[in-house]
């Protein structure tokens, strides 16, 4: 070794101690692994474990309360000849493309009212995070009763604007209830978009809209060549988190329409739930829920890279 | 910021717009809350203006409190959402602090690995864990949610705390373990106590996801007794076609309630939390 060479270097390179206990224990490795084995554990064990055991349920014929019975592929077989299936897949692209288009528009529009100088802007920045915060099923129910089939307030205010009684049947008409879902989804996620937006919006540095005025830009060229391409890494991931989370939404459309009417908004989350805990079919239930992986795979993928990438 | 701009036009630039995203914002919850004090007679009531009141009375939550298990379950929920939000802090604190504080050889790949957990959704777990939570006869308890909830609260504590855990400065710590300091005292004495603004942000968040769950609750807690608020609402006080409406919007007000108190107190914290992983990664 050539350590007499450079004495520097070994100056300040810690001195090898005895192998004690204690000093075992504080080498970088041994604590760091240490101190992450009991989270690591856990998580192997509800989220690693139930994963694979899904992968193995959903090769198996399996009612609730019975031992299975490995079938191979037969529960996708099944899959794919489900005219159900397909349509709850088709719905879970819609749904999932439409909001997330609606939240990313929105959003933007949020983070630039709010990127202002206005009064009361602290309260009014935690007045909007409201539909964010508040639980998910509570402001769904408000959205049921506001939609409801005879005294629909919303329909009651149509009406006062000449629109034919008793108004569209919001959650009865399967267009109308594809288009409840989302707007209710868009409400309560355009939050989340605006805020970060706004965050990222005020790491832009004020001397490049100077700069950009100086030169002669104006207002929407400001915006299109200095405020999106700086605001483009933040909405990136944003949406890749925002899409996953409205890929596996569940309770919204429990709550609301139980997936009705005829299946025209029903998920694969929810059909999902259906078929494995309703019906108790918990192999077939499995591989429905499995359908999605491959999709939120290439997302989580696609966002990993990213974040590597930027580290 | 804006100059050149009479008032009229400034209103119309700076108001209209704020004050369109606020009125959609909470259009619910003025309509949750103007339901909840109005008597029945006026509720079903096709004549009178909808958007007004006329008798406000309190019979819809003293019928929720004193005729439902509403307040039991807010018990439950909060007893819930108090334990697994400590477990999941504890947990996410021990995944974060090597991860963002030392070199070890394959730290960068777990940091990956504790990211892509958090991205696992619960429909793809649902099925299988409730075979497990049956398994382990953990069926109808607070403890079958109090063991679930983490598997996504973890994962997220441990990301927001990682994000955090990397602005604060080397030096103090480097200056410790000069001193003789083990790793685990330098952590514990010296580095935990300068992050309790990271704590509180990814507490609070953990704590309102916690408030929310609703699938595990719905497929583990069948029984009154151990159910929680957004379960208890859906499956026990939306009673076929009898006019529940009043009683039901007071549940979702009161239920919006601890959360939004919590909120309100830490909402530079609870914003600082939702914007630093998507703006710091």
């Amino acid at each position: 070794m050539a350590i007499h060479s450079e004495p520097l270097i070994s100056v300040a390179r810690p001195r090898r101690r005895a192998v004690t206990l204690a000093g075992w224990l504080d080498r970088a490795t041994v604590f760091s692994w240490l101190m992450m084995a009991p989270p690591i554990l856990f998580l192997l064990a509800l989220v690693g474990y139930p994963l694979a055991y899904g992968v193995l349920l959903s090769l198996q014929d399996r009612i609730v309360a019975q031992p299975g019975v490995f079938v191979g592929l037969q529960n996708f077989a099944k899959d794919s000849q489900d005219p159900v299936f397909w349509r709850v897949v088709i719905n879970t692209f819609v749904y999932t493309g439409v909001a997330t288009v609606l939240k990313m528009v929105g959003g933007l529009g949020l983070a630039l009212a709010m990127n202002q100088h206005f009064r009361f802007k602290n309260i009014i920045r935690a007045l909007l995070l409201l539909p964010f915060i508040v639980p998910t099923v509570l402001s769904t129910v408000a959205f049921m009763w506001m939609l409801d089939p005879a005294f629909s307030v919303i329909n009651r205010v149509l009406i006062q604007f000449g629109v034919p009684r008793p108004g569209p049947s919001w959650l009865g008409n399967p267009i109308l209830a594809m288009v409840s879902i989302i707007a209710i989804n868009t409400w309560r996620g355009l939050p989340f978009y605006g805020i970060t937006l706004l965050a990222g919006l005020q790491t832009v540095p004020t001397e490049l809209y100077e700069a950009a005025t100086i030169d002669g830009a104006s207002g929407w060229q400001r915006f299109r060549y200095v405020t999106l391409p700086l605001l483009q890494p933040i909405i990136l991931i944003v949406t890749l988190f925002s899409v996953i989370f409205t890929f596996a939404d569940f309770q919204l459309v429990y709550v609301l329409t139980h997936g009705g009417p005829q299946n025209a908004t029903n998920l694969l989350a929810t059909y999902a739930f259906d078929i494995g805990m309703g019906s108790g079919q918990l192999g077939l239930g499995a591989s429905v829920a499995l359908t999605m992986l491959p999709a939120l795979a290439l997302l989580i993928v696609a966002i990993t890279l990213y974040l590597k990438k930027k580290s | 910021m804006i100059t050149g701009y009479g008032p009229i036009q400034r209103t119309v630039r700076v108001w209209l717009p704020v004050l369109f995203f606020l009125f959609l914002a909470l259009l619910p919850f003025y309509w949750m809350a103007i339901t909840s004090i109005k008597p029945n007679s006026e509720l079903y009531s096709m004549r009178s203006n909808p958007l007004l009141v006329h008798a406000p009375t309190l019979k819809h939550y003293i019928d929720l409190l004193g005729t439902t298990n509403f307040l039991l379950w807010t018990w439950n929920t909060m007893v819930v959402a108090v334990i697994s939000t400590a477990i999941s802090l504890a947990l996410g604190i021990m995944l974060a602090y090597p991860l963002a504080r030392i070199n070890f050889p394959g730290a960068g790949l777990m940091a990956i690995a504790v990211a892509s957990v958090y991205l696992v959704p619960q429909p793809l777990l649902f099925i299988p864990l409730a075979d497990v939570i049956n398994r382990l006869d953990l069926g109808n308890t607070l403890t079958a949610v109090i063991l679930t909830y983490p598997t996504m609260l973890v994962p997220f504590c441990a990301w927001l705390l990682l994000g955090y855990f990397k602005t604060v400065p080397m030096e103090l710590e480097e200056a410790a373990r000069i001193d003789g300091a083990s790793r685990f005292q330098t952590m514990r004495r010296i580095f935990l106590p300068l992050c309790t603004p990271g704590f509180i942000s990814a507490g609070i968040f953990a704590f309102t996801l916690a408030q929310n769950e609703f699938l595990y609750a719905l497929i583990f807690l069948t029984k009154t007794s151990v159910r929680t608020v957004p379960v208890g609402v859906i499956s026990e006080l939306i009673k076929g076609d009898v006019f529940y409406w009043g009683q039901l919007m007071a549940a979702a007000l009161l239920g919006s309630v601890p959360v939004a108190i919590i909120y309100s107190f830490f909402v530079e914290h609870y914003v600082a939390g939702l914007t630093s992983g998507a703006v710091k990664g």
